[in-house]
């Protein structure tokens, strides 16, 4: 019987081969995570934990294994981001209006990894309806990054909005975990926590029933250790859902075939918009590493140009906060929730939704509210739209010459948990090369690319073209391979912090 | 007709009507707009919701076809254009009735741009009326205030389902216009089979845009009347505001834009919410609704499916079935009147057929009540009746006698005649007979016709008719006692 050590030190590729072989059961893989959820508490990871439904689940898989009717996904124990609307299961977006809402239905995405045969452990942490780049926006508190700097043991931050999802994955709290990215809420904690983080192209995935943050940018994506896991699940997770009109009829490829064909021929574009003035060194030499790991690896190198890129992330804190602001209308206390009484009807309102949101969502309700007002919505909106249309016509245009870009994923390494919190704007710029690919719709992916000189992660960064998830994939691995980033962080239990 | 005739007499001098209507209407459809909720009228409070009509977390919405291809062919009614791509906007307020915090209508891109309705009024005559646009919108919930004295309850039965908002331009001059542009479009709605037109419960209501100004000067400032849901209150409305706002005016007083209640109750209107106090709808295109682009060739099939519409039926009736421009007006009012009367005529006499569906069957249904299209005698069997009349196989006084039978016991006209003996004797030997009868039983009477006395010849048609209880041609009768008579 395999140790609990072996059993957390399996991916999901790995897992699935094993289980396959009757190796290892569902029901022992659990049990190893449920243990380790247990261990890694104090990271805050998981805002409720679901034991029960996970051994259930286990149990099922198991059964089904034996049957012979196992999919890829049977028995794998993923952890899903609390946007996720799960039948019966509390769901709070991390936010206190929500109160105990347990959603009557299912999201088109878990429905999936349900019917796969995934193991449900529990619901992660995020920033309050996924607004931050940090998992400290939660009601339920800050979810804490497994890895910590040498010499410097201050708790660093998961990124976010996707941190519990990213967190767990670093942590061995789930086997693989599944995000949602808006604006880099997959790959920027992904890149924080070492670990591979997919956005995938816009309309890929299903949004029905995640909790909407901004409609034209929201996508769910998986959190993996590796590549090919991230290939598996999000072939798990894809494919046309009539409930949602931005879905988009197609079917979901084996991603995970196609990462065998390698990168030889590749045209990779290097867009140098992205070489900002202030990049910090190690950003920029992870960077040129991983320009040199492609070049090793067959790929052709061109420099491309994005001239959009530096109106990016000033339209995208135009978009995504006026979608928000209505998005976040229905949250009034009427219906479900948490309702706080007041004097009249607008004093419900206003007690609810005041002490119901947390300083951050009501920031971003505001200035969405704002942008769409009357006498602004030209200045603003409008022309945050036509930005859009500008930066998707940038990447046309580059992927005309390439088949996918590379960037850094983040302007530094994981901060120190509070370092920028009264720093809107310090915060928001740590999406600024993920946002742009967000904006146009395309997939991208962070893997990670190694240490920097204080022992945290970096990733890097690949764009592909819509619906061309395959050569983003193909590059990704590349970089995996060659960067032989297998490390994982020192536990707090294990370390005996 | 000139534009005086239009005018209302203030204290000192003639004002002019400038009136604009938007007009609701629910658009028939088994689902919602954008959920798969049932949009039946009714039901227990709260039982046709679905979880994005509650405004749950991570609802999408998803336009439903049905109520898309409704707006099309009212597009095509309305001689408009129709935008084969156009955009579902969110119109943002909070309110318990509106989960969503937001509307999703059509701003900036309507499904269906600019068109006309004619229409004619005894004041006015033909007028033709504008439409500046139709688009598609969902319907807020209900908000009930009367029920507890603390509490507002909500249904949200009606919360998603699908509206056309039909807004014409500022060419409404008068209430009897108004009346007479809704009276039209009901009627289209109804044809069409897109709108069940029924005011009451509220699937067509109206808001009425109005303003007054000094024949011929700049326009005036409007007020907005809402959700006047009958065509006698859109008049009512009308009426009352227009006097009010030129009374405020001649007392020197401006109009304030606003936005007002017509009470059914008083006959007047009164302020809901000033300009100062209405929403900034901050409109922005729905995100989870990529815009809505319809194909060419469903435009043209829907084009196709188009049925005869009431102005060319009417002119229709008038031109091949001889019918007058006021029996076709009447039996055109409605479709299923024009169908009833259709199926009835049927390459019969129309003229005939229409008097009967215009007399018997809407005097009864006036009667009684009821839908003509499930009335107890089915077009068919009038047809039938009406041409044993025209065979003479029965009088006109019998086949009233039998459509009385037909209505209430449900029976064809052939069984009824045959059942009661209602079938006119024709035959000249069995009237001869009758007729001889008569002459034998009335010597005297015979002198004095022969004396000159020829009016007594309604005398002997009537014995010859009650010897026959009835069922006598009067024809024969008339014409056999002529040649026996002066024989």
């Amino acid at each position: 019987m395999a140790t609990n050590m072996e059993l957390l030190s399996l991916g999901v590729a790995e897992a699935r081969d094993r289980l396959a072989a009757k190796d290892i059961t569902a029901v022992e893989l659990t049990d190893a995570y449920l243990g380790a959820m247990a261990e890694t508490r104090d990271l805050n990871i998981y805002v409720t934990e679901t034991p029960d439904r996970a051994r259930a689940d286990a149990a099922a898989a198991d059964a089904r294994i034996q049957s012979g009717d196992a999919a890829p996904l049977t028995g794998m124990p993923i952890a899903l981001k609390d946007l996720f609307c799960t039948e019966g299961v509390r769901t709070t977006a991390s936010s206190r209006i929500l109160g105990a809402f347990a959603p009557p239905y299912e999201s088109t995405v878990s429905a999936q990894l349900k019917a796969a045969g995934t193991v449900l452990l529990g619901k992660t942490n995020l920033d309050e309806f996924a607004m931050g780049s940090s998992t400290t926006t939660s009601a339920f508190g800050p979810t804490l990054n497994p890895w910590r700097a040498d010499g410097d043991n201050r708790p660093r931050s998961p990124g976010g909005s996707s941190g519990g999802s990213a967190a767990a994955v670093a942590a061995g709290a789930a086997i693989a975990a599944i995000g949602t990215d808006t604006g880099g809420s997959i790959r920027q904690p992904a890149a924080f926590c070492g670990v591979v983080g997919l956005k995938p192209t816009y309309g890929r995935c299903s949004r029905w029933g995640v909790v909407a943050f901004a409609s034209s940018l929201d996508q769910p994506g998986p959190i993996t250790r590796s590549v090919r896991d991230a290939a598996l699940v999000l072939t798990g997770m894809s494919g046309h859902d009539s409930k949602d009109s931005t879905s988009v009829p197609r079917p979901a490829p084996d991603f995970e075939a196609e990462l065998s064909q390698g990168v030889k021929g590749l045209r990779v574009g290097v867009p140098k918009e992205y070489r900002v003035d202030d990049m910090p060194a190690e950003i920029d030499a992870v960077w040129r590493r991983g320009v040199e790991m492609a070049k090793a690896a067959g790929a052709e190198i061109v420099e491309v140009s994005l001239p959009m890129t530096k109106s990016a992330l000033p339209a995208y804190y135009i978009v995504a906060p006026a979608e928000a602001s209505a998005n976040l209308a229905r949250y009034d206390g009427v219906r479900y929730g948490d309702r706080v009484e007041g004097e009249d009807l607008i004093g419900m309102y206003g007690a609810t939704r005041g002490q119901g949101f947390g300083a951050e969502v009501r920031r971003r309700v505001l200035i969405g509210t704002y942008v769409l007002s009357a006498g602004y919505y030209d200045a603003y909106y409008k022309k945050a739209q036509r930005v859009r249309t500008l930066i998707s016509r940038d990447f046309d245009a580059a992927f005309q010459n390439v088949d996918v870009l590379l960037t850094p994923t983040t302007p530094g390494p994981a901060f120190a948990v509070g370092e920028k919190e009264d720093d809107p704007i310090a915060m928001y710029l740590n999406d600024v090369f993920t946002v742009p690919a967000s904006l146009a719709g395309l997939p991208a992916i962070s893997v990670p690319a190694g240490l920097n000189d204080k022992g945290l992660p970096l990733g890097l960064h690949v764009i592909g073209r819509a619906f061309e998830e395959g050569p983003m994939l193909r590059l990704a691995q590349a970089i995996e391979d060659a960067a032989a980033f297998d490390l994982r962080p020192r536990l707090a239990a294990e370390a005996g912090r | 007709m000139s534009q005086a005739d239009q005018t209302i007499q203030g204290r000192d001098g003639p004002w002019e009507l400038v009136i604009g209507l938007e007009t609701h209407a629910q658009v028939v459809s088994q689902a919602k707009l954008f959920s798969g909720a049932s949009a039946a009228f009714g039901g227990e409070p709260n039982a046709h919701v679905s979880f994005l009509d509650a405004g749950m977390p991570g609802m999408l919405p998803v336009v439903n076809e049905v109520c898309v291809e409704a707006a099309v062919k009212t597009g095509f009614a309305l001689n408009a254009q129709i935008n084969l791509v156009s955009i579902f906007d969110r119109k943002n307020y909070f309110y318990p009735d509106l989960p969503l915090g937001y509307q999703i209508s059509q701003f900036s891109d309507p499904i269906v741009g600019q068109g006309w309705l004619d229409i004619e009024t005894e004041t006015s005559g033909p007028k033709r009326i504008g439409v500046t646009r139709l688009h598609l919108e969902m319907d807020a919930g209900k908000s009930i205030h009367d029920r507890d004295p603390y509490r507002s309850y909500i249904d949200l039965n009606r919360a998603g389902v699908g509206l056309m908002e039909i807004v014409t331009d500022p060419d409404i001059q008068s209430a009897d216009e108004a009346a007479a542009y809704v009276t039209k479009l009901r009627s289209i709605l109804r044809y069409l089979g897109v709108c069940d037109g029924n005011m009451e419960e509220g699937s067509l209501r109206c808001d009425v845009n109005l303003s007054v100004r000094r024949p011929g000067g700049p326009l005036g400032t409007r007020t907005e009347i809402k959700n006047v849901n009958s065509i006698r209150f859109i008049r009512e409305a009308i009426a009352y505001e227009a006097e009010r706002q030129v009374e405020v005016l001649e007392a020197g007083g401006e109009v304030f834009q606003e936005t007002r209640l017509f009470d059914p109750n008083t006959g007047e209107t009164r302020s809901m919410r000033s300009k100062e106090e209405s929403h900034d709808y901050r409109y922005f295109p729905d995100p989870d609704l990529p815009p809505l682009v319809l194909e060419e060739a469903t435009v043209a099939r829907l084009k196709a499916e188009m049925p005869e519409l009431p102005d060319a039926k009417r002119a229709r009736f008038v031109a091949e079935l001889g019918l007058s421009d006021y029996d076709a007006d009447v039996l055109t009012a409605d479709r299923e009147s024009a169908a009833y009367f259709e199926a009835a005529a049927n390459g019969g006499d129309a003229k005939l057929v229409a008097n009967w569906v215009m007399g018997e069957v809407f005097g009864r249904l006036n009667k009684d009540g009821g839908d003509i299209a499930a009335a107890p005698v089915p077009p068919e069997e009038l047809g039938a009746l009406v041409e044993m009349v025209q065979a003479d196989k029965i009088s006109g006084r019998q086949a009233k006698e039998a459509f009385e039978f037909m209505w209430t016991e449900g029976k064809s006209a052939a069984d009824v005649v045959a059942e009661r003996g209602l079938a006119q004797i024709s035959d000249d030997g069995a009237i001869a007979a009758l007729v001889d009868q008569a002459i034998a039983a009335n010597p005297d009477k015979v002198e004095e016709f022969k004396a000159g006395k020829t009016k007594l010849i309604g005398f002997f048609v009537g014995q010859v008719m009650k010897a026959s209880q009835g069922k006598a041609n009067p024809k024969s009768v008339n014409a056999l006692l002529q040649e026996r008579l002066n024989g």
